[in-house]
């Protein structure tokens, strides 16, 4: 083992793969609050409470039905999706045309109900889940030890992030949903059935939250809390990446999960406000964040 | 600036009966409420009463919603705590310092804030309290999990003791009907005006020449301070500052108050106080300590039904009806 700057490279690294998997959270869930603000016009603050329902779904599927963790891959995400769309149905889509405040206020009375549910169900005490068969142990790289389920965590998240870009920077249901985000009756005129669009945007930004939360419940304990104090954080990459491009939001995610890996190792005290300063720096230097367009 | 406003600018909008009369209704039930209810009750619920009045001078008359004012709530509720037990300050010096702190702290939040606008600003207003809370856990005067606790309410004007949970009442109604008459005022003056207008087309108060961003911290700042005396006065009532009073869900639970009460209403807020401070202790009542478990979810539920069915609240919807400014 190297020390470096009286580091144990070891921790250092450690540290570091924690932070690229939080990065790769960030990015994923700032991704889905992206599209679905460029669709809906709302800040869907229910998004860190979904990707809680979408861990907890993959420990459901193990413990009541035995359907293991890469069925639960897709089923958890799909059926997350699925509750996402009925949410936009009945809810969402009767306050289009208000102010944003309510629906940033409605999906956080709705954040508040799936929290409150699931923690008179379980108390706040965490779930374990265990680790892929294929997917445990790890790799000594001399410097570090890789071990395996967190370098597939962070590859995985990593090509759904890119995917979701080619998808909508390259393909042609890419530029039909560019185009009902730039000017939704325009976009009618030419026979698109923007409403259902508007649904599957939503089902899809959810489904990439509870994508997120299968991806993390071998790392973390399934908890009933577990997105409330994340999605305050991603908030702020939000502010610091702006919402105006996908690549933007993937690129802060991914940074600032390192920033905030590498003060738990230099500076432990700083390590949960870290990402706050940065924003609060950001607004000072470049207030429409580093990536953003003005709104 | 405001001699000048004066002269060319917007005229106070004339305070109207309606509104006084349901002002003095509200205050003689005050007056006599601790003859059927706990006082100590009553007056936590005061201290939350002035802090849904003064958290809606922002959103309601301003049209900014910030996700963060536990920040203020919780962090004036801790300098009250400290400078009351820890230096021995008396009641009124505790509060006015509390107050100034965090009238200070809103004007540094709010100068951050309003660089962005819309939901940005919830997102930045939520993450800054946030970073307070964090803050508010690790330096070591405020105890981290435990708090502080045991916080004497010591002597009015070193003259009146403030023991007794009737006598603290009393001195409670009267800092809350200060900072209420206050907002009365502030919404009622020139500057209040400008607010509304602000609130209610951005683009055209700028370039009607109005320097928006600085209304809009004065706005931020003032509602900061009224929070702060509100969290200071519950410090004193409760004799304990805690982290739960800068969490988050303080920040959603000062919303819920003012959008099930009525945003931009008088009495709204205080209505609207009174209701979710009352629910767990009903819940309690009806069916035990299981039921208010639910309590999360029945303050979720509100919400909704408050955004999909009755945005104007409870006082809004009333006033509406009767067409007159509550």
């Amino acid at each position: 083992m190297i020390p470096l700057l009286g580091i144990s490279t070891q921790a250092l690294f450690g540290q570091l793969l924690l932070g690229l998997i939080n990065g790769a959270f960030y990015a994923m869930l700032s991704l889905g609050l992206a599209v679905i603000f460029g669709m809906l016009n709302i800040v869907n603050f229910a998004h860190g409470a979904l990707y809680m329902v979408g861990a907890f779904a993959a420990w459901f599927l193990l413990t009541y039905f035995h359907i293991g963790y890469w069925p639960a891959l897709i089923l958890a995400p799909l059926g997350v999706a699925l509750f996402g769309m009925v949410i936009e149905r009945t809810m969402l889509k009767r306050l289009a045309g208000l102010d944003h405040i309510y629906g940033l206020l409605l999906t956080f009375g709705l954040a508040l109900i799936i929290q409150g549910v699931f923690q008179n169900q379980f108390g706040a005490s965490g779930q374990p889940y265990p680790l892929p068969e294929q997917l445990k142990g790890g790799t000594n790289l001399g410097f570090m030890y890789l071990p395996t389920y967190r370098a597939w965590a962070v590859v995985f998240s990593l090509c759904v992030c890119l995917f979701t870009w080619f998808m909508i920077e390259k393909t042609r249901l890419g530029s039909v949903l560019r185009a009902a985000t730039e000017n939704p009756e325009l976009t009618r005129a030419f026979g698109i059935n923007v409403p259902r669009l508007i649904t599957l945007t939503y089902g899809f930004g959810v489904g990439l939250a509870a994508l997120a939360g299968v991806l993390a419940a071998p790392i973390y304990q399934v908890r009933p809390l577990m997105g409330a104090d994340f999605i305050i954080v991603v908030f702020a990459v939000v502010v610091i990446g702006g919402m105006g491009s996908i690549l933007g939001a993937i690129g802060a995610g991914f940074m600032l999960g390192i920033v905030e890996g590498l003060t738990k190792v230099f500076y432990p005290q700083a390590a949960n406000i870290v990402v706050f300063v940065i924003m609060v720096a950001v607004l000072l230097v470049k207030p429409t964040g580093l990536f953003g367009k003005k709104l | 600036m405001t001699h000048a406003l004066a002269a060319k600018g917007p005229t106070a909008s004339r305070p109207k009966p309606a509104e006084f009369i349901a002002f003095a209704v509200l205050a003689a039930l005050l007056a006599v409420a601790p003859f059927a209810l706990y006082p100590f009750f009553l007056a936590t619920a005061l201290c939350f009463a002035l802090f849904a009045s003064a958290f809606n001078l922002l959103v309601g008359y301003a049209g900014l919603l910030s996700f963060g004012h536990a920040l203020f709530f919780g962090g004036a509720a801790y300098i009250a705590a400290h400078v009351a037990k820890v230096w021995g300050w008396p009641p009124e010096l505790t509060l006015l310092a509390a107050t100034a702190f965090v009238g200070l702290l809103g004007l540094v939040a709010g100068a951050l804030s309003i660089r962005r606008q819309g939901i940005y600003f919830s997102m930045i207003t939520l993450a800054l309290a946030q970073m307070g809370y964090f803050v508010a856990l690790q330096v070591p005067f405020t105890h981290g999990e435990d708090g502080i606790q045991g916080v004497p309410r010591g002597k009015l004007f070193g003259l009146i003791p403030l023991g007794d949970d009737r006598v603290m009442y009393y001195f409670v109604l009267v800092v809350f009907l200060c900072g209420l008459l206050a907002i009365y005022r502030i919404v009622h003056s020139p500057f209040g005006s400008v607010l509304k207008a602000i609130r209610e087309n951005e683009p055209r108060a700028i370039s009607l020449g109005y320097s928006v961003d600085s209304y809009k911290l004065a706005a931020f700042g003032l509602s900061a301070a009224l929070a702060g005396l509100a969290g200071g006065t519950k410090a004193l009532v409760t004799q304990s500052a805690t982290l739960t009073d800068m969490h988050w869900s303080m920040s959603g639970e000062v919303i819920l108050m003012v959008l099930l009460g009525g945003m931009g209403t008088m009495t709204g807020p205080v209505i609207g106080a009174i209701f979710v401070v009352a629910i767990p202790e009903v819940l309690n009542r009806i069916g035990g300590p299981d039921f208010a478990q639910w309590m999360t979810v029945i303050q979720g539920a509100i919400f909704v039904i408050c955004v999909l069915a009755f945005r104007r609240g409870l006082i809004g919807e009333i006033a509406a009806r009767l067409r007159r400014t509550l």
